[in-house]
């Protein structure tokens, strides 16, 4: 027999519940584009080529394009669009506004939801592989440009806007650190 | 409320954060392919797989009974369109245009089909489902000096060849010459929006919403192609993903889009693969450079050759004149150039950020310093000794030429005095060291545009034009201008880009949109002045004027002065001789562009350029498959552009750059930027190695095969 | 892409048995690496069993002091675990290598090892291509074939394996463990890439229908002074034109335990045995290094345009082992 080749599903979308009737075919991508009209994730190559189409998937980056959307479900799934709140733009969105971290913009989604990740996973410890020394016993290295390039090179930019994205980044980095700081010191 | 203009404080100059920045870093600013249309229908293409013959049969009746499959459009049932146009300007049209009007395949790539259904889904299993029938014929794809089918190009705009002196005569009396072929890869634009358009018929009315560099370059072909009057078509781009060429005009999809749409009576979307990219929407031709300078022991030229070969298609004549830089960058009393073109049965090759000056730059730059080493003098003393006086080919004088204020400011803050001429001294670890450097110049035009300007009962003012944004900050670069011209703050102006509704406007291309569009802007905000200067209230629906520049821009583009701007760069590389990698660790370039309007956007700008530079250098090159005479690896796993750990720290800045002459004083920085950079690299390369590589991009296997045996 | 039946399944006797029900059905990881082909229409699956979320997800010690790598672990928490950095640093670095922080989050240890060549004539179906389409033909053995390999090919397919990890592993003996519907089973990962020989399409000795579920590494002292080097296009977020996953453990400036391994040279990660007993027992210095190096890479048949590979390899091996030891000696 042939198998149902649709299927409904419940998509769990920046702290919303959507439930919608999705070909298998659907990517995450195509839905959250095509579907739910959150246009915000980006189509740049839709081979897991060039990262515009990033979001958060369970806290963790992922490329949307090649995520089906049949399988995201059950999974926090993070958009630029929940980025911000209440207008207040995330400290990476100010970052790359304020430095000018992007030109067309159309990669500068992905860019951005990678940077966020990027951020946790260097303050988790994770090394990269421009890290010198991986053993769990080396001191974990600063979130140096150098660190930066290499954990954010899965993002394609053709406008050439690296350099200044890898400024927004550290920026973003230290404001995040100083809230991250500040919220410590508040709860002590 | 006042709703006067009036003095205000300075606004051109200051670093002023782009006016749709929020939207893009929030997801809202919405590309061609985002906005929704009730009904919208998905058109999928289908491509020839074969680079010459006849498409025999496609097999259409199984893909139409595929599930929410609309229609097959194909040669057999396409409309009839019209490509026997010549535009005044631009000349006759691509043969691409003319889409499904024949079963001839001139290149791989080509498109023979267009299935349309209900979601992408389906348009594209269906696509990949239609089955096409070839009777296929040898191709010729093979770029080369002994091909039968080399010409000279023909047309006014960039004439072929240009010869002075006697050549052989300087060559033989030279103490130093230099000779050597520089090639270069076939490149592609790839911006990181796909190309979309969404086309809609009311009535005799075609509406297109789109992703291009000029609304009414693209509304003025579609109205020839479909027969319709001028004012018929309406288009729009809001945002655009980048284009850097490849959006500049009117192509395939378009038509076929409009074509469906019509057929169907419902809107259709078509929006192309990365993969399609690569055949329908241009890309810059590989080229093969041949250049002899002579020189006396103090390397002051004596004679200049350059000849550039690239490719075009057999349906349209595109040349990447690579010797235009070298007619108007060195003197010499023989001084030849040749831009020569072979047709081969490939896609159509376009403009492509700095055309010709790109990979025209890297051979005469390179070979500038190639000379420099033969004649042991520092590479920046002797541009300095070859500066020329007035326009080498043309005579004409210089509006302004600033590029040895560029070389000298950019050696104070590179550090070049402290170099050690020496190649292949430096070592680092692993990676030997070391530094080049490069001129930089691209031509200066101002094209006809019109602009409006209202001044609101709300004391803001609203200026209308048919400028892209392609992501270069056009549209804050306008608001700035505008409100310089107004004299008020930039705050009280709105700037509506990229809709034909708004008249005629200058493409965003060749580093003359933006200069082009504040020409025609100041001209209205003039007369709006002039007219707000009366005294009377601004009624509830405002003043509005419109301008158009269309006979001073005339003018100016047959004036008697050479226009430019020019740059100097600089790099350094670290180079692993074990490996063959090569690492950009720094870059420098500084510029002299006339009046920088916004510097935040100006500096993300240039250094794009110069991004692209590494690009070029390192990594850029098309891999064709001579068997199918079809490229393989059309993708960004199998095309590489750099990535963020490739681009390390690099710098842009400016020099003053007064000219009087100039009536707008704006000049475009698009392209500079691109210009001599992968030629700074290259040098670099050399100066870390002691070896010269003549090919881009400088691949590892390349460097390695280059370097003697260890 | 054609349209599929989709399952989620809820444990592994459930998925082998779900698969080996349809002979045109696929199992699901991350689905980097299919979803991309199934895009490109290189597979076109009639049903796809997704396993990502069967409990194969935990990196453990073994009895014996080694690794059991679950089959559904992400190449990021591969990457990332303490013990992997700790014991097999050359395995993180190798993982870190590859892909970019995306990717890595939702590719598997399992889709990994089966993830196919990235040859450009194999992903573009309007290509002939032997693996894809037996007998069709190998037109990159005379056509573009710069980044091809250059060891264990043969006249019907010069691809490569593209995996970073497999290489690491390689170097250290991993075993792969696997499910059927007639029960697990194992295959030690050296035997586990068929040769290429006449049938580039058939790469893998597992059963038809396996499920791959873990990975097991023996305890390997010498990995603990290990590392990986890889060489790309550019400098991140590209595969290998030429890698290298070494161990050493040198006493006296001898060599007393070795591992090698190559990446992007063959159909399948190489490991460089030949090298590995000429270094063992030998003096650590350069010119046992290039001898090695030179023995391992007499087999090396290259083609017109990838002769550089064999000279990239030598110069990997000399730099990557006399790095080792004057690290050591510091």
């Amino acid at each position: 027999m042939a198998p149902a080749t649709s299927s409904s599903v419940t998509l769990n979308i920046n702290g919303e519940k959507h439930t919608l009737s999705v070909d298998h075919r659907t990517t995450l991508l195509d839905a959250l584009r095509e579907r739910l009209d959150l246009t915000g994730s980006k189509k740049g190559c839709d081979q897991g080529q060039c990262g515009a189409c990033t979001v958060l998937l369970d806290g963790r980056r992922a490329v949307s394009c090649l995520q089906l959307a049949v399988a995201a479900e059950g999974r926090e799934i993070t958009t630029i669009e929940g980025l911000s709140e209440d207008g207040r733009l995330h400290p990476v969105q100010q970052a790359f506004l304020d430095l000018d971290g992007y030109q067309c913009g159309y990669c500068t989604p992905g860019q951005i939801c990678s940077a966020v990740a990027v951020i946790e996973e260097h303050a988790a410890g994770w090394p990269s592989a421009v890290t010198d020394d991986v053993r769990p016993e080396a001191q974990p290295a600063p979130l140096s440009a150098e660190e930066i390039r290499e954990r954010m090179s899965g993002n394609l930019c053709r406008c050439g806007a690296y350099v200044a994205i890898v400024e927004a980044v550290a920026q973003a980095a230290a404001t995040v650190a100083e809230q991250a700081g500040t919220e410590e010191a508040t709860a002590a | 409320m006042s709703t006067t203009t009036g003095a205000h404080g300075k606004v051109i100059g200051l670093p002023y954060v782009r006016v749709e920045g929020r939207d893009k870093v929030t997801g809202a600013a919405r590309y061609a392919g985002e906005v929704p249309f009730p009904g919208l229908a998905h058109g999928w293409l289908v491509l020839s797989t074969i680079a010459r013959g006849r498409v025999r049969s496609l097999d259409t009746a199984p893909v139409l009974d595929m599930p929410g499959v609309l229609a097959v459009l194909h040669h057999g049932n396409a409309l009839p369109v019209d490509i026997s146009w010549v535009d005044p300007q631009l000349g006759p049209p691509d043969a691409t245009l003319g889409v499904f009007q024949h079963d001839r395949v001139p290149y791989a790539g080509w498109p023979v089909a267009l299935v349309v259904a209900e979601t992408s889904e389906q348009a594209r299993e269906a696509a990949e489902a239609l089955k096409v029938d070839y009777d296929q014929e040898s191709h010729d794809v093979d770029l080369s000096y002994d091909h039968p089918g080399v010409y000279p190009l023909v047309g006014p705009l960039r004439p072929a060849t240009e010869e002075k002196g006697d050549l052989a005569a300087e060559l033989a009396a030279s103490d130093v010459v230099v000779e050597a072929e520089y090639t270069t890869g076939q490149g592609h634009h790839n911006p990181m929006e796909p190309h979309a358009v969404t086309a809609r018929w009311e009535g005799e009315r075609l509406e297109v919403l789109d992703s291009n560099q000029g609304s009414p370059f693209v509304a003025g072909a579609l109205a020839q192609v479909f027969s319709l009057e001028p004012t018929a078509v309406r288009v729009r781009t809001e945002h655009v993903g980048g284009a850097f060429g490849s959006k500049s005009q009117a192509r395939t999809h378009h038509v076929a889009a409009a074509m469906a749409a019509r057929i169907l009576d419902r809107p259709v979307r078509v929006v192309l693969t990365r993969r399609q990219m690569f055949s329908l929407t241009g890309y810059r031709s590989a080229t093969i450079q041949r250049i002899r300078l002579g020189a006396n022991p103090e390397g002051k030229l004596r004679a200049v050759e350059h000849r550039s070969l690239c490719q075009t298609s057999t349906t349209y004549e595109y040349v990447e004149a690579s010797t235009m830089m070298t007619r108007m960058m060195y003197d010499a009393d023989a001084h030849h150039t040749a831009n020569l073109a072979v047709r081969l049965d490939v896609p159509t090759p376009g403009f492509m950020r700095a055309p010709g000056e790109a990979p025209g730059s890297f051979a005469l730059e390179c070979a500038m310093d190639e000379l420099a080493e033969k004649c042991g003098i520092d590479p920046i003393e002797l541009r300095l000794r070859n500066e020329p006086e007035r326009g080498p080919i043309s005579g004409r004088e210089y509006s302004a030429r600033n590029v040895v204020a560029c070389f000298r400011e950019g050696a104070r803050r590179f550090g070049w005095a402290e170099r050690d001429p020496r190649p292949g001294v430096r070592r680092e670890g692993r990676w030997l060291l070391g530094t080049g450097t490069a001129a930089a110049t691209y031509p200066m035009h101002v094209m006809p545009s019109s602009a409006s300007v209202t001044a609101n009962a709300d004391a803001t003012f609203t200026v209308r034009i048919a400028a892209s944004d392609l992501g270069t900050g056009a549209r804050t670069a306008l608001t700035l201008a505008a409100a310089d011209a107004l004299e008020v703050a930039p705050e009280r102006v709105r700037v509506e880009i990229g809709d034909t509704a708004f008249g005629f406007a200058m493409v965003a291309a060749a580093s003359a949109g933006t200069r082009s569009w504040v020409f025609a802007i100041r001209k209205a905000v003039a007369q709006l002045r002039e007219q707000l200067s009366q005294g009377a209230a601004v009624p509830p629906e405002g003043v509005t004027v419109m301008a158009n520049t269309f006979a001073e821009a005339g003018a100016l583009h047959h004036d008697d002065k050479e226009r430019h701007t020019y740059g100097a760069q600089f790099a350094e590389v670290a180079v692993d001789p074990a490996t063959g990698e090569v690492r950009v660790r720094r870059m420098l370039g500084m510029f002299a562009a006339g009046q920088i309007i916004n510097p935040l956007t100006a500096r993300s700008q240039l250094i794009g350029g110069m991004t692209w530079g590494i690009s070029m250098a390192l990594h850029e090159e098309a891999a064709l498959d001579e068997a199918t005479g079809s490229l393989v690896g059309a993708d960004f796993a199998g095309y590489h552009i750099s990535a963020h750990a490739d681009v390390p720290a690099v710098e842009a800045d400016w020099v003053d750059d007064p000219d009087p002459g100039d009536p707008v004083g704006i000049k475009g920085i698009g392209e500079i930027g691109n210009v001599g950079a992968a030629a700074a690299i290259a040098n670099a390369v050399w100066h870390a190695t002691g070896v010269r590589h003549r090919h881009l991009p400088i691949r590892p296997d390349r460097v390695l095969l280059a370097a003697p045996s260890a | 892409m054609r349209e599929f039946g989709y399952q989620k399944a809820a444990d592994v006797s459930v998925a082998v048995a779900l698969l080996d029900a349809d002979p045109e059905a696929r199992f699901l990881g991350g689905g980097t690496n299919l979803v991309d082909l199934m895009k490109t229409g290189v597979e076109r699956p009639a049903r796809l069993v997704d396993v990502r979320e069967l409990p194969l997800n935990r990196i453990e010690t073994t009895e014996d002091g080694g690794l059991r790598i679950g089959a559904t672990v992400t190449n990021t928490d591969l990457a990332v675990h303490p013990e992997v950095r700790r014991r097999y640093p050359a395995l993180a670095q190798a993982v870190l290598a590859g892909a970019s922080g995306q990717l890595r989050n939702m590719a598997t240890v399992g889709g990994n090892l089966l993830q196919r060549t990235r040859c450009g004539y194999f992903t573009d179906v309007t290509k002939a291509c032997n693996k894809r389409v037996p007998g069709s033909g190998c037109p990159a053995i005379e056509g573009e074939h710069h980044n091809h390999a250059i060891l264990g090919t043969s006249q019907h397919c010069v691809a490569t394996h593209p995996s970073d990890m497999g290489v690491a592993l390689t170097a250290f003996d991993a075993v792969v463990s696997y499910e059927t519907v007639d029960g697990p089973g194992e295959l030690p990962l050296a035997d586990f890439y068929l040769p290429v020989s006449d049938t580039p399409h058939r790469e893998t000795a597992l059963p038809p229908g396996a499920l791959i579920t873990g990975v097991t590494l023996p305890p390997t002292p010498v990995a603990a002074n290990s590392r990986y080097r890889k060489v790309r296009e550019r400098a991140s977020y590209a595969f290998a034109i030429g890698s290298i996953a070494a161990a050493l453990d040198i006493q006296d400036g001898v060599v007393r335990d070795v591992r090698l391994a190559f990446g992007a040279v063959a159909s399948r990660p190489w490991r460089a045995r030949v090298a590995e007993q000429m270094l063992t027992g030998a003096p650590a210095e350069a010119v046992s290094f290039a001898a090695a190096a030179d023995a391992e890479l007499a087999a090396a048949r290259p083609l017109a345009h990838n002769a550089y590979k064999v000279r990239l390899m030598h110069n990997l091996v000399a730099a990557v082992l006399t790095e080792m030891v004057q690290e050591v000696a510091r």
